[in-house]
């Protein structure tokens, strides 16, 4: 019903602008069907008061519910629950259905509550703000998910403990050194915090005090003598300085740099090493073309701004030369490439590639032109300005020219160390005089024939090298050498030449190196030619004197052997007798043998003198042979003793059978022997007996119980087995086996308490701690990025290295 | 009673030494003025000082012609002349020549180890390695400072040297005296006493004071350095022996009936009627035990500090008049008509051991004070020397014309032996070696037959009792020459000995730990150990510290069925299986091996490449 009335409202809202004259009409209509429908309604409640009433009221609060505020339709609940006692039904009337001539002007007043004006009518047209708070509520309702139920008391307790937790723990765990240490430590000595011994200002300490004895006197003479300040100043400025260096906070600040450094070096090696791993070839295409483009770019910076550095990468461009033509990458004679070329026929992208290969390979070894022609402009460059190069270029050079360290390693363990001090005192000076000659432009011929000899051996040595260690890095060179163009012209000329002629060059020089050899052995030349052929020589005399070491080995491999041998024999003599010594051991020990043993009589200065001397000689007699019927005797007495106390201390066998169990029994009838065996237990076999092969002891094998009980017989914590334990008692402490120095120290007590002193418990600061907690490793590992630029530099230093 | 050489007035050595000593100390600077004003080394006037420091030893004074007693000085001059750097000069400029701590000779620190590193231990974890590594870093410590002490033992041991082959057991005793220093001359004395029948004798353990009884009675007791007499009395009772307690105030006597104890004025302080018909005694000094063996065949263990009897072990070998104790570990020796040796402790009531040592029955046993050799002489006219350290087999063995009645061994390991009215004495090579039988270092005929031999410690004197009397004779090298001041010093005050006493007991030693090996007490009760961790797996229903059985970790993708699982247990179980088949594989072909190895001839040299 006010559904009813509201729709009618709508459309009276909606006519409003058409028809304002109308609204008198509307308004008395609005009354009078107010009045009926509530008289019908009333009839309607009379006719079934019981039964339809609260079917009814829901249904309409229900059906029409929609969209009206819940204030409104409570009061009318109440309103309609009111009246069903006759006082006031009037006033409650209200239509119950919509009445049957609805009409579009029929608009009651009913449905808002409120008065409606003529200012609201005239109000422009837009939602009434109630509406759209209205609206936004249901939205809101309408987007809000249904609200989780709350977590059971006890998981949210546990997850709050859990958090509460390893918080604590972290916090707590920073004390764990800490801990140990003091766990470990000899001695603990409290109160912690020792309090430093105040710096008694010297004049203090000198004035009660004069220098007697002579040290003290000239002590104090040379001190004065020195101007060392006696009194007035405590400390000289340089133990100042040397105090104020590094203080604690510094020192630590420094350490978590390093720290914080080495994390990131991991993080970028870790980094590196994952692109690395990365397969597309997409992706290394582009990075190499982007790394080419940026080292391009950054030569050419070089060059205008640092020639030297430009130079080096030259040089290194040089080297990857060099090592392609050292390799065969490119040459097209891979696996791959041998594939391929059965494709390229048919296949014009296996053409391409080959093309391509090949192409790279020609790039690669054709770099050197472009270099050289560079080299040699820059060579005149140099020429011209001499000063222009940098001193440290040709000591770079000279460097790399000098003698190969693994060679000189291994030389040096052939060769005596005088030589090679010569060798490094003299190599540095042919190559300086070399360049002195190379700028004075006025060279006579056979200087220049000199100055390419050397270049030449240079470079097969520098081949050789190649060809011998491969994984050795080539990067000695020399083309680069500050010497003049022509020689650098002449040295390609020749290199060629020098190529075809290798094989025999070689071999002259073994036999010159033979030659050279005494030479050598008997000391330096003067002469610059042999100490330029010093180090190939060296060289070839390693390989000879490999060859020569080999051959030897053998001899010494067989000699070592006769004498080890000789040795082994030498041993074996001992160990034989060792041997059969053991033997005898193990062997049961005669006892006849023990008591019979022959012994010579003692002729002794002294005989005692005895009341009946005479007949010594017969008693002798008589008392042996009583003796050796005695000593039987003994003997058998003893044996029988000591089989009788083994017997007694084996453990028993145990013997279960019942006699007349399961068969006869009874008088003289014994038990089967199989029954017998299967019901008799044997006692587990103990230790072998001390006295086993000592036929003439008898020891007691029973257990002292009263010593015992002095023992130890539970084992202290951290050890996990007897003997252990037993190491470390093994030292008695006590002050009669002891120094009382060592007395002292085995009982100093672990914990040391100063009397009178307050032990305070342990602060962060106390150990060593910052007061912020916080380790700088864990704040790199969250944000590695937050760094100093000095590190990052550093860094790129390393990588790059 | 008289005293047959000069009883004179005898200086003590304490006194020169404490003069050496009295000396005003020498500051350094002192000496440097010295030593530039006199320009001479220090070796010379060192070498003097330590001629004065010892005076008691017998050493050679005037040039003998038969014979050289002397010292060796050489290892302790080297010493100091490495010791003793050139003065400096100049004083600022000093350098310590020697800088950081003095070295120690290995071998001496060595002596002092403990820690037998040649037994492997089990698998140890971190924190258990780390407690045994500081332990043997405390031993090791400790034996170096050990090691270093000993310099301070400045004597050394006197000897006596034949002339280019000479026997020194021709060398009687006038000549020794006339050798040594008037101080050491003044220890050999005879005492002829033969009216009481021959006499038993006893030092202290200081060495200062000397006991003798005679049989018929006679009970003497005095400081026989100054020959001041104690006491002197008559029991009118046979005695049988006689022995100093812990000191030398008191005094048991066994007499015919009952044992006595005397205090050194000749009071009888006590009776003990528990211990009759006793024949010999023997005083355990650390564990203050009087150990008496009876005719009766017991042998009774008595607490002199409680006075208390505390073990009365019955022997079951007749009548017991051979009995000495081992100073190593205070076991006690008894040797019986049968031949044989018995060990006893009283904690137990059989014996430890019992060692057939001769065919007859056992004479005399003696036991070296390191507790290495025992010498056992029998009826059978042999003197054998066995090795204690758990083999006890004969070492060496000598027939003798009339068998020793009585035995000795000096500190030194000096081996004296009293035939008729001989006393011959033997000795080794060097303190820990056994004496050597071939040929007697020394002999001395008595005026009558030996009844009682006893070394005096700390003083190279050897007393025996005889039916003539006491005879005090020289032995060069018999005792220790470096005495222990806090535990046994012959020139202590009575005040000091009391404090001493004081010490003593409280640290005695429990009766109950003396066994064979001492060092055995160092050792965890394996037994026990085992026992408790057997009932404790019993009571708890499973072993604690048993290895967990291995559990398969659960896998994903279907891999974690029960089939699977059980697969890798049983695989798992195999393996260990599998390992011990392979150990005891192992094992058999080692058995094998030493079975069969015996029977094999000279092994080859070529025999290692066969495997």
């Amino acid at each position: 019903m006010i559904g009813g009335s509201r729709k009618c409202f709508a459309a009276a809202r909606r006519l409003l602008p058409f028809g304002l004259p109308l609204l008198a009409h509307v308004k008395q209509a609005a009354e009078m069907s107010a009045i009926l429908a509530a008289e019908s309604l009333l009839a309607l409640c009379e006719q079934e008061e019981l039964e339809d009433f609260p079917k009814e009221s829901p249904m309409s609060t229900s059906e029409d519910e929609g969209d009206s505020d819940g204030e409104r339709k409570h009061q009318k609940l109440l309103e309609a629950i009111s009246s069903l006692d006759g006082r006031n039904r009037r006033k409650l009337a209200e239509r119950s259905e919509a009445s049957l001539k609805v009409s579009e002007f029929t608009v009651s007043l009913e449905g808002s509550g409120e008065r409606l004006f003529l200012s609201d009518l005239l109000e422009p047209v837009k939602t009434s703000s109630s509406l759209a708070t209205v609206k936004k509520q249901l939205t809101r309702i309408k987007s809000k998910k249904t609200v989780e139920l709350p977590l059971n008391k006890e998981e949210v307790e546990r997850i709050h403990r859990e958090v509460a937790f390893n918080k604590t723990s972290q916090a707590l765990s920073k004390w764990d050194p800490i801990v140990l240490k003091n766990r470990q430590a000899e001695q603990l000595v409290f109160p912690l915090k020792k309090e430093q011994s105040a710096f008694a200002p010297i004049e203090h300490v000198v004035s009660g005090w004069k220098a007697r004895t002579p040290l003290e006197q000239e002590i104090f003479n040379l001190l004065h003598k020195n101007k060392q300040p006696v009194t007035d100043p405590l400390l000289t400025p340089v133990e100042k300085a040397s105090l104020k260096a590094m203080s604690l906070e510094e020192a630590k600040m420094r350490r978590a740099e390093l720290q914080r450094a080495r994390a990131l070096q991991s993080y970028y090696e870790a980094k590196a090493r994952r692109e690395k791993k990365i397969k597309s070839k997409k992706y290394h295409k582009v990075l190499k073309k982007g790394k080419t483009k940026k080292t391009l770019k950054e030569f050419k910076t070089l060059q205008k701004v640092n020639p030297t550095a430009a130079l080096e990468e030259l040089e290194k461009l040089e080297k990857a030369r060099m090592m392609e033509r050292m390799s065969l990458k490119h040459q097209n004679s891979g696996k791959w490439a041998k594939s391929k070329a059965i494709m390229a026929k048919y296949d014009l992208e296996a053409r391409q590639a080959m093309q391509e290969q090949l192409a790279r390979n020609k790039e690669l070894t054709q770099k050197l032109q472009v270099a050289s022609r560079s080299e040699e402009e820059e060579g005149s460059i140099e020429e011209e300005g001499d000063l222009l190069v940098p001193d440290a270029v040709n000591e770079a050079q000279m460097t790399a020219d000098g003698p190969n360290p693994w060679m000189v390693r291994n030389h040096s363990s052939d060769m005596k160390d005088a030589e090679i001090q010569k060798d490094t005192e003299q190599l540095p000076e042919p190559v300086a005089s070399e360049d002195s000659e190379s700028e004075g432009e006025q060279k006579t011929v056979a200087e220049e024939e000199i100055l390419l000899k050397e270049f030449e051996e240079r470079r097969l040595l520098r081949e050789k090298s190649r060809l011998n260690q491969d994984t050795e890095p080539v990067g000695r060179q020399k083309t680069k050498d500050s010497s003049s163009q022509e020689v650098l012209s002449e040295l390609r000329a020749l290199s060629q030449k020098l190529n075809k002629e290798n094989h025999q060059s070689r071999k002259q020089k073994v036999s010159s190196a033979r030659t050279v050899l005494p030479i050598q052995r008997e000391g330096p030349a003067g002469e610059e030619e042999p100490l330029l052929l010093q180090r190939p020589e060296r060289a070839e005399i390693l390989e000879e004197l490999d060859e020569l070491g080999e051959e030897g080995c053998f001899h010494n491999k067989e000699l070592p052997r006769p004498a080890l041998e000789g040795q082994k024999l030498e041993m074996n003599p001992d160990n034989q007798p060792g041997a059969p010594v053991e033997k005898n051991k193990e062997q049961m020990i005669d006892l006849q043998n023990i008591l019979t043993t022959k012994s010579p009589s003692v002729k002794s200065l002294a005989v005692p003198t005895t009341v009946e001397l005479e007949d010594e000689q017969e008693r002798d007699q008589k008392q042996v042979i009583k003796e050796a019927f005695a000593g039987d005797d003994v003997i058998r007495d003893f044996l029988r003793e000591k089989r009788e106390a083994v017997e007694a201390s084996k453990p028993k066998d145990m013997d279960l059978t019942l006699p007349g169990w399961g068969e006869w029994g009874g008088v003289g009838l014994k038990p089967s022997a199989k029954k017998r065996r299967r019901f008799l237990i044997k006692a587990p076999e103990g230790p072998p007996r001390k006295d086993k092969n000592l036929p003439n002891v008898i020891i007691n094998e029973k257990r002292n119980i009263h010593a015992a009980a002095h023992q130890v017989r539970v084992l202290p914590y951290p050890f996990t087995h007897h003997q252990q334990f037993e190491r470390t008692i093994q030292t008695p402490i006590g002050s009669t086996w002891n120094t009382q120095r060592a007395f002292q120290k085995l009982t100093t007590p672990k914990v040391v308490t100063k009397p009178g002193h307050i032990i305070k418990p342990i602060k962060a600061e106390d150990v060593g701690y910052r007061s912020s907690s916080r380790s700088d490793l864990s704040v790199i590992q969250r944000n590695p990025k937050q760094l100093s630029i000095r590190h990052k530099k550093h860094l790129k230093k390393i990588s790059k290295d | 009673m008289e005293t047959a050489p000069k009883p004179g007035r005898d200086v003590l050595p304490k006194k020169d030494k404490l003069q050496a000593k009295k000396k005003k100390p020498r500051r350094y600077w002192e000496e440097e003025t010295i030593s530039t004003a006199t320009g001479a080394s220090p070796g010379p006037p060192r070498k003097k000082r330590n001629r004065e420091l010892r005076p008691q030893r017998p050493k050679n004074t005037h040039t003998l012609k038969k014979s050289r007693i002397a010292k060796k000085p050489q290892a302790l001059k080297k010493s100091l002349e490495w010791r003793n750097p050139e003065p400096q000069q100049i004083l600022s400029e000093a350098q310590d020549p020697f800088p950081g701590p003095a070295p120690v000779p290995v071998e001496v620190a060595q002596k002092f180890r403990r820690i037998d590193k040649s037994k492997k231990l089990p698998y140890s974890k971190p924190k258990t390695r780390s407690r045994l590594e500081v332990a043997e870093a405390q031993e090791e410590e400790i034996s170096v400072k050990a090691a270093r002490s000993e310099l301070l033992l400045a004597e050394e041991p006197g000897f006596l040297e034949g002339e280019d082959g000479e026997d020194t057991a021709k060398i009687c005793q006038a000549d020794i005296v006339e050798a040594v220093d008037i101080a050491s001359a003044a220890k050999h004395f005879d005492l002829n006493l033969r009216q009481f029948g021959p006499y038993r004798l006893n030092y202290s353990q200081t060495g200062r004071h000397l006991a003798f009884g005679g049989r018929r009675g006679h009970v003497s007791a005095l400081d026989w350095v100054t020959k001041k007499l104690m006491c002197e009395i008559n029991v009118m009772e046979a005695v049988r022996d006689i022995r100093f307690l812990h000191s030398e105030a008191l005094l048991a006597v066994a007499q015919n009936r009952w044992l006595h104890i005397y205090d050194n004025q000749g009071i009888e302080l006590h009776c003990l009627r528990r211990c009759d018909r006793v024949t010999r005694l023997e005083f355990l000094p650390f564990h203050f035990l009087l150990a008496t063996a009876s005719e009766t065949g017991f042998l009774t263990y008595l607490d002199v500090s409680v006075g208390k009897i505390i073990a009365a072990l019955n022997a079951r070998a007749g009548r017991l008049d051979v009995m000495t104790q081992n100073a190593y570990n205070a076991v006690v020796h008894l040797g019986h008509s049968n031949g044989t040796v018995s060990l006893w402790s009283p904690a137990v009531k059989e014996p430890l051991a019992k060692i057939l040592c001769h065919r007859g029955g056992v004479r005399a046993v003696a036991v070296d004070s390191t507790g290495t050799y025992m010498a056992t002489s029998g009826l059978d006219h042999q003197l054998k020397i066995f090795d204690l350290r758990g083999t006890f087999q004969p070492l060496s063995a000598r027939t003798l014309p009339q068998g020793a009645g009585h035995l000795a061994f000096s500190q030194r390991g000096l081996l004296a032996a009293g035939m008729g009215d001989v006393v011959n004495i033997w000795a080794g090579q060097g303190k820990a070696s056994p004496p050597s039988l071939e040929q007697p270092y020394l002999t001395h005929r008595l005026s009558g037959h030996v009844h009682g031999l006893h070394f005096c410690p700390f003083e190279d004197v050897l007393g025996v009792g005889h039916s003539g009397g006491i005879t005090s004779m020289l032995v060069p090298g018999a005792a220790e020459p470096n005495f222990d001041g806090l535990e046994s010093n012959p020139y202590r005050s009575r005040k000091q000995r009391q404090e001493w006493e004081v010490k003593a007991l409280l640290e005695k030693v429990p009766a109950e730990l003396i066994c064979l090996d001492p060092r055995a007490l160092a050792e965890v009760d394996v037994i026990s150990l085992e026992q408790e961790k057997k009932e404790r797996i019993e009571r708890l229903g499973y072993d604690p510290e048993a290895k967990a059985p291995f559990q398969p970790k659960p896998k994903q993708k279907g891999r974690s069925s029960t089939a699977s699982l059980v697969k890798r247990k049983r695989k798992v179980m195999n393996e260990e299986h599998r390992d011990k088949v392979r150990q005891s594989l192992e094992q058999q072909p080692q058995k094998q091996e030493k079975a069969a190895k015996p029977q094999g001839a000279r092994s080859s040299a070529l025999d290692r490449f066969v495997h």
